[in-house]
């Protein structure tokens, strides 16, 4: 099928056809033997060896700085988007873009006052446009700072396919989720091991009529114990989040609180109880004690939270402002905060992204290396990164 | 009296000119005179009682509006444009007959009656006469040789059933091609615009090339920017678009974007390929309203009316190549009807054996 207008004119001049054809063989055979200069060219252009978010400016933005693997699974052990993980194990390498909401971010966050009450930040923008990689991003840079790092990767995930609902022992109309508060519980302890040392508790809390945990212990204990117990594990964590909030603004730790999907903490639950009737968020332990988190009463760190429609229930695929998407308790409950807005890749955004995949070898197709594939590239996606992603995928 | 039953059991006879493919299907109804006259009797009362109910002047009333008042009067939804009523000169309804070719006495009038095909040699026979006389003027008057054969270049011959037609005869596809052979000789000879009306009888003006697509020039808006506009149709959907120059690849669809209007990857490669086919993907922004149909069909009509608005910035040869690669052509496609008897246009009921 005629698919290009070059392809007729090649025709109708085909002496030119031949030499074209000709020089391209020779130009293909050289470049076999002369691979590495192009690459490394290209290396040049579109990656940077700044490895250590606190030292991204603006002149790496548009350039993709890689994560060591060890760090990777220590600093994430959840919280990845399930195709960034998968293109990690692809390419043996994790290459996260440096753009500008999140060096936007980076610098509020240098720039903070942790006397001050904790600035809440959400970033929002269209789907697939590359919130949780900011946040990610985020999340590195303040590991990498030895900040203490509490991330929840979906806040969505708590509000629906729940199989278990237990009634809560603490308090008697609200439900704990066992499942997901053991799993979160885990992925903390992986990735905060030292702080969870070092932090002790202040009061004495008791699982149970058997079970407590005295003052002075440190928080390891609590996680373990609600590992064990999976019962209590959503007290669990309603303990860690209490102590770690209470001790932040004595100075010995910076805290981040990320969350990702925070709109799912007032949306509308899946859940329903015994009776049919619909569970609201606000009896969920999890979600009850996450919302006293998100709350700007303790000081000492930053709240960087992300809106995402892809998880949310009940709301309309076109929704994306903070507006829509947190409904008018979730925007009373999180005003005053930073907007952050995401957009799609900018024209350098993408250069880097396609090179980036020109070097891995990701796209085979021939047509992808010429100028016409990126800028059917370009179309077809609208610079949205998953739809480059996705495009991507079978080229 | 005699006469009129002799002459009945004539036209039983002669059935020479009633059994003919341009007839339609022969009917046994053999026309006289006298009832083609009444035919055209009761063809005008008819028309004055028309226009009297239409409220015309019956003086003044053409064909056309005859046309006008029967289809006003009996609507038909049928598609055969042949099946619907109809109301014409009974000339044009019958088809032409022979007259009876003898006398009373039985002495026929034409004197080649009794080679069978007498009208058929009688023209030979005229054609002839003029080759030779155009032979023996060759003196006077030569100058224009092939005036003739250029008043002919635009023209055709008549057909065969257009030349039966003419001659109310039927002959054979051997006296046809003789015919035409001697015309054609005709024709070649010099002076031959002295037998050119003759000739022009026998030939008939093709129609005038393809209608010429007009091409709109470019309009430019108040920055400045040259645009033009195009519609396009697919299916139920019908869409304008109108496509800027110096712009970055942006397409708006009633005022969406068009990653929101088309998640589906396959609708915005069809909105792509206009652009591509020409090589200018980044250079043309659009603004495009779309409605009806489906999100295919609206794909399609988009498609289409952008190829109709890019032929304004492009060269005659890229149009022709647009026209090839088929981005201009109309998708006939529509939904198939569902017939009677089926489930649905092709599917047939499930057969059970018993």
């Amino acid at each position: 099928m005629l698919r290009s207008l070059q392809g007729l004119v090649c025709r109708s001049l085909k002496l030119d056809h031949g030499c074209a054809l000709h020089t391209a063989a020779r130009g293909g055979l050289s470049s076999v033997s002369s691979q590495d200069v192009p690459a490394e060219n290209l290396r040049a252009v579109f990656h940077t060896s700044e490895s250590d978010p606190a030292k991204h400016t603006e002149q790496h933005e548009g350039r993709l700085y890689n994560i060591p693997l060890e760090e990777v699974k220590a600093v994430f052990p959840h919280g990845l988007p399930y195709r960034f993980q998968q293109q990690i194990q692809t390419f043996n390498e994790a290459r996260v873009m440096v753009r500008k909401p999140a060096l936007e971010l980076l610098a509020y966050l240098k720039g903070s006052n942790f006397a001050h009450p904790a600035v809440r930040y959400v970033i929002y923008g269209e789907r697939g446009t590359g919130k949780t990689m900011t946040l990610c991003h985020v999340v590195h840079y303040c590991s990498r700072q030895g900040w203490l790092v509490l991330h929840i990767p979906d806040a969505h995930l708590w509000v629906k396919n729940c199989k278990e609902l237990l009634q809560s022992s603490y308090k008697k109309d609200r439900l704990d989720q066992p499942l997901q508060a053991s799993v979160w519980l885990k992925n903390f302890k992986s990735s905060n091991e030292r702080f969870l040392q070092e932090i002790k508790t202040q009061k004495k809390y008791m699982w149970g009529k058997q079970e407590s945990t005295e003052e002075g212990r440190p928080l390891g204990e609590v996680v373990e114990q609600g590992l064990a117990r999976v019962r209590s594990a959503s007290d669990a964590v309603g303990v860690v989040l209490r102590e770690i909030k209470q001790q932040s603004h004595r100075g010995s730790f910076r805290l981040l609180v990320a969350v990702d999907g925070v709109n799912a903490l007032w949306g509308r639950t899946s859940l329903r109880k015994e009776d049919k009737s619909p569970v609201s968020p606000e009896e969920l332990t999890l979600v009850h004690n996450l919302r006293k988190m998100v709350r700007n009463d303790w000081s000492g760190g930053a709240i960087v939270t992300t809106l995402s429609q892809t998880g949310s229930l009940f709301k309309p695929s076109s929704a994306y402002t903070p507006q829509e998407l947190l409904g008018k308790e979730g925007f009373d409950a999180l005003d005053p905060f930073v907007p952050i807005p995401v957009p799609n890749y900018s024209p350098g955004e993408f250069e880097s992204c396609y090179g980036y995949y020109l070097e891995r070898k990701w796209l085979q197709h021939e047509k992808a290396h010429t100028e016409d594939g990126k800028a059917e590239l370009r179309f077809l996606s609208g610079s949205n990164p998953r739809q480059l992603d996705r495009l991507a995928g079978p080229l | 009296q005699s006469a009129s039953v002799k002459l009945t059991l004539r036209l039983i006879c002669t059935t020479t000119a009633v059994q003919r493919k341009n007839a339609g299907a022969s009917g046994p109804e053999k026309y006289t005179e006298a009832f083609i006259k009444k035919q055209i009797e009761e063809f005008n009362l008819g028309k004055r009682h028309l226009a009297n109910m239409m409220g015309e002047d019956p003086e003044t009333f053409t064909q056309e509006d005859i046309d006008r008042a029967i289809a006003y009067l009996f609507p038909s939804g049928l598609f055969d444009k042949q099946a619907r009523p109809l109301m014409k000169h009974p000339t044009e309804v019958f088809p032409e007959q022979r007259k009876i070719q003898w006398g009373e006495d039985g002495r026929p009038f034409h004197f080649l009656f009794y080679t069978g095909k007498q009208s058929y040699y009688s023209l030979m026979h005229v054609s002839i006469l003029s080759v030779i006389n155009n032979a023996s003027s060759q003196s006077n008057a030569c100058y224009s040789r092939g005036a003739a054969q250029e008043n002919l270049a635009g023209s055709r011959w008549l057909t065969k059933i257009e030349l039966e037609e003419m001659l109310v005869e039927k002959m054979s596809d051997d006296d046809y091609s003789r015919f035409i052979r001697l015309l054609e000789k005709l024709v070649a000879l010099p002076c031959a615009d002295l037998e050119e009306k003759y000739i022009q009888k026998f030939s008939k003006e093709v129609p005038a090339q393809l209608q010429k697509v007009l091409i709109e020039p470019l309009q430019y808006d108040e920055r400045g920017v040259a645009f033009s506009t195009g519609e396009g149709r697919r299916k139920t959907a019908s869409a304008t678009a109108v496509v800027y120059d110096n712009g970055t690849g942006k397409i708006t669809v009633n005022g969406i974007d068009i990653l929101h209007y088309f998640p589906v990857l396959q609708d915005r490669e069809q909105l792509l390929f206009p652009f591509q086919f020409l090589g200018r993907i980044g250079k043309h922004d659009m603004v495009c309203t779309v409605s009806g149909g489906g999100r295919s069909a609206q794909a399609g009509a988009i498609r289409l009316a952008s190829a109709k608005a890019l032929r304004s910035f492009v060269t005659e040869k890229e149009v022709e190549f647009m026209r090839q690669a088929g981005l201009l052509t109309v998708d006939p496609r529509v939904k198939e009807r569902k017939k009677p008897g089926q489930e649905g246009p092709r599917r047939k009921f499930t057969w059970k054996k018993r």
